[in-house]
């Protein structure tokens, strides 16, 4: 049952950091390419058709991990205080930006809003790297200071960051060197799945500028995996031994490496499909992998008294999965129902779409 | 009280309290757009097509409000009350995953088909998408109910030796006697705000001599509505929640209903008065004797505990804001009444579009069913304290035990800022909605 959940909870996650992965970036490309009001419309219409569809599959994502791993969200979102706070800030923030930019026909209020839209998307997808990144690093667990646990062996709590930045401190916080090139990790891939959500869904006139700027990133966010990878087993050394254990779980990086390369060959791409399903790829790999690699451990902790948080310590009662499994089977099936009646009516570019009228 | 847990609950007031503006008026909404679009399929009459797609668009708004603040909500079950959310997850997390898997897949995703997708799409084709909307935004009302009855009156549970609490019987949670009472009564009360806004827009078109012809729509569509809701708001559903307070919380029910001192045969009903904490009594009282014993047990003389019967450890800790709650809220739930009779009156007799006063009345009326709302959760939950689960666990015990006070005040500091901007935007931008009308001339 913990096995199902985990895989459940982390297919729910993963297709939010897909769909909503390309809303945030397509605020990022927002924010540094769109020049001219008729493309920020357009492109801002293109996220803000659909973010708050997107955004349920974080709550509920979120409302499943809090069923199946109690133990795991109390401690998790307790010890991420500061940084949870700060996103769901983010995400307000991001939400006005999109909602009401159209709303007053205002060049001044138009400018303020996408401003407010593409840096809060640039934050939280920089942040949403560096919560990844926490997670591979992992945390002090029962807060451990001079050998000794101040709090229950399953709590902690992070500052933002501690004076050495560094991840391989006893007691991290959550941004240090590691975690930000995870967290520019997170930037550029998005920024790759955003443009290519563009160039899918609009006739913008920066489309084939994008085809380019998608071939930099690339190469930008080649280096920064193989410089992460470096520090990833510096900073967490096992995490090469599931690979080793159960060679079929490299299916993961495969797809991961499959959308990397791929990517290099995209302006050879004649369907703009294609280049998305590359970038969905590069997503969809990452965080399998780094799940794969640490599986069955949630949050690993970073000193030796306390064990690590697993799906096995933190899950609910047996009883509990099980109903719930049942529930969440009907709930699954009707939410691919809607999924298929929302892609009937809604395919094709959107430039034409209308907004009420 | 403690800063710490003084700032954890603080903030969840703040921020349940401002989200709550938003998904009583989008669950009442949702059913006024499915009645327009109801008479539109059957009278075939473009008017009221119009004003579903008008309200459709208020209800936009108020729908994206209703999610980015109903996120945090989720969100600070774990950040500020891992303690509670990692001892009863088990139950309560059951419901609040089901309704992300239920409810808010469906509502997003028929959202945005019913405003995309009137061209697309046959006219019974969207009214069904407008009763879907409809459904998963009770649906939603439903699971968050069925979470907040568990925590008033658990069932279905058992407690391990290591203090967590394990869900032992699935459908308990759902026949719950507290819930149905609960659900029905507050989906009134949004049903109820919803009409009011109706209403309201509805005067204000007829007073300001524009849209005429919708604003008599509105005006009488929110008057039925609002009648018929806030008169079963009181009685079955508001008596029918009375009686399971006295039943399970009887300490919450004397201190709500201000009786200090258990009364020796029939116990007075109180209209107004101040409690008075240091000497224990309510100053400036008005009160009619035996009728709150009649109306709990349909008998003059039946005994109700007064708050004398309970130690200081079993009666909530905010007596005074718990005792105003309740009595605004049913005081403002009468007027409602009151002022919905005598317009329906007026509409029978054919007199109402041209009463002016009552149409200014009913202008300014809005806010009041959203203060009387509010106040409705603050009773249940001001009740229910000491308790986060009732009888089980006491509230100072559910915090976060890693999170300290200043990082609390930062983050409800950062709200305050933050819903505030919310809250403007949101006026402006409804404000605008409402003053183009439902057929705008140029956009």
């Amino acid at each position: 049952m913990e096995i199902y959940w985990y895989i459940i909870i982390a297919v729910v996650l993963a297709i939010f950091f897909i769909l909503d992965g390309y809303d945030f970036g397509v605020g990022i490309i927002h924010l540094f390419f769109a020049k001219e009001e008729k493309d920020k419309e357009v492109i801002s219409k293109s996220a803000g058709l659909f973010w708050d569809s997107n955004e349920v599959w974080l709550v509920a994502g979120g409302g499943m991990l809090f069923m199946a791993f109690p133990k795991l969200y109390a401690s998790a979102f307790s010890g991420f205080y500061l940084p949870l706070i700060i996103v769901l800030w983010l995400i307000i923030f991001r939400a006005i930006g999109l909602e009401f930019r159209n709303k007053i026909n205002v060049q001044m209020w138009k400018d303020f809003w996408d401003k407010a839209f593409g840096v809060s998307s640039l934050l939280l997808a920089l942040f949403f790297g560096i919560a990844l990144g926490n997670v591979v690093r992992g945390v002090n667990l029962g807060g451990v200071t001079n050998g000794v646990s101040i709090y229950e062996s399953h709590y902690f709590f992070l500052p933002l960051w501690n004076s050495s930045f560094s991840p391989l401190s006893e007691s991290p916080g959550v941004i240090d060197w590691f975690t930000i090139i995870i967290g520019l990790i997170a930037v550029v891939t998005l920024a790759i799945h955003g443009a290519s959500w563009i160039i899918l869904k609009t006739n913008s006139s920066i489309n084939k500028k994008l085809i380019s700027v998608i071939g930099k990133l690339n190469i930008a966010l080649i280096v920064l995996t193989v410089l992460s990878l470096i520090i990833w087993n510096l900073v967490n050394p096992n995490s090469l031994d599931n690979f080793m254990d159960k060679p079929y779980l490299i299916i993961f990086p495969l797809i991961y490496f499959t959308g990397l390369i791929g990517m290099l060959f995209q302006r050879k791409i004649k369907k703009d499909l294609n280049r998305f399903l590359l970038s969905t790829a590069i997503i969809l790999g990452g965080i399998t992998s780094s799940l794969a690699s640490m599986f069955p451990i949630i949050i690993p902790s970073t000193n030796s008294i306390n064990e690590p948080l697993t799906i096995y310590n933190s899950s609910a009662s047996n009883y509990g999965l099980s109903v719930a499994f049942i529930w969440s089977i009907i709930g699954l099936i009707l939410v691919f129902i809607y999924a298929i009646i929302q892609i009937r009516f809604r395919s094709g570019k959107i430039d034409k779409m209308d907004y009420g009228h | 009280m403690d800063d710490i847990i003084f700032y954890d609950r603080l903030q969840f007031a703040f921020t349940i309290t401002f989200h709550y503006i938003f998904p009583q008026l989008t669950m009442g909404l949702s059913l006024i757009i499915v009645y327009f679009k109801w008479q539109y399929i059957r009278k075939n009459i473009e008017k009221y097509n119009d004003a579903a797609k008008f309200f459709m668009k208020i209800f936009a708004v108020n729908f994206t409000m209703g999610v980015v603040t109903g996120i945090p909500m989720e969100f600070q079950f774990g950040t500020n009350w891992a303690k509670f959310s990692e001892l009863t997850g088990d139950i309560i997390g059951q419901t609040l995953a089901m309704e992300g898997l239920f409810s808010f897949f469906l509502e997003s995703s028929f959202l945005v088909l019913f405003i995309f997708g009137e061209k697309l799409m046959s006219k019974k084709m969207h009214f069904l998408m407008a009763f879907l909307v409809f459904f998963g935004s009770w649906a939603s009302g439903l699971f968050i109910i069925a979470t907040n009855a568990w925590m008033q009156h658990p069932v279905g549970y058992e407690i391990l030796d290591n203090g967590k609490y394990v869900l032992n019987n699935f459908s308990a949670i759902f026949n719950n006697p507290w819930l149905l009472p609960a659900f029905l009564h507050n989906q009134l009360a949004s049903l109820t705000t919803s009409a009011f806004v109706v209403a309201s827009i509805g005067a204000y078109y007829i007073l300001r001599n524009k849209n005429i012809e919708y604003g008599k729509l509105f005006l009488k569509t929110g008057v039925i509505f609002g009648f018929v809701s806030s008169v079963l708001l009181i009685f079955p559903t508001g008596d029918w929640n009375a009686k399971n307070v006295v039943k399970y919380q009887p300490a919450s029910f004397a201190a709500m209903e201000g009786i200090f001192d258990t009364e020796k045969g029939g116990t007075e009903i109180v209209l107004i008065g101040q409690p008075n904490m240091i000497e224990k009594k309510l100053d400036n009282k008005i009160a009619v004797p035996d009728v709150l014993s009649f109306l709990t047990y349909k008998k003059w003389n039946a005994e109700i505990a007064g708050m004398d019967k309970f130690t200081e450890d079993e009666l909530p800790d905010n007596i005074p804001m718990l005792y105003y709650s309740y009595h605004i809220m049913a005081g403002l739930g009468t007027i409602f009444v009151a002022i919905m009779g005598f317009a329906l009156f007026l509409l029978y007799r054919k007199k109402l579009y041209n009463y002016k006063s009552l149409l200014w009345a009913i202008m300014f009326l809005f806010p009041f069913p959203y203060i009387a709302n509010l106040l409705g959760w603050y009773v249940a939950e001001l009740g229910r304290q000491p308790y986060l689960v009732y009888g089980l666990l006491k509230t100072s015990d559910g915090i976060s035990p890693t999170v300290s006070s200043g990082n609390t005040l930062f983050t409800l500091l950062g709200f305050m800022g933050l819903y505030f901007l919310l809250g403007l935007l949101f006026l402006m931008l409804v404000g605008k909605t409402i003053n183009q009308g439902p057929k705008p001339q140029n956009i």
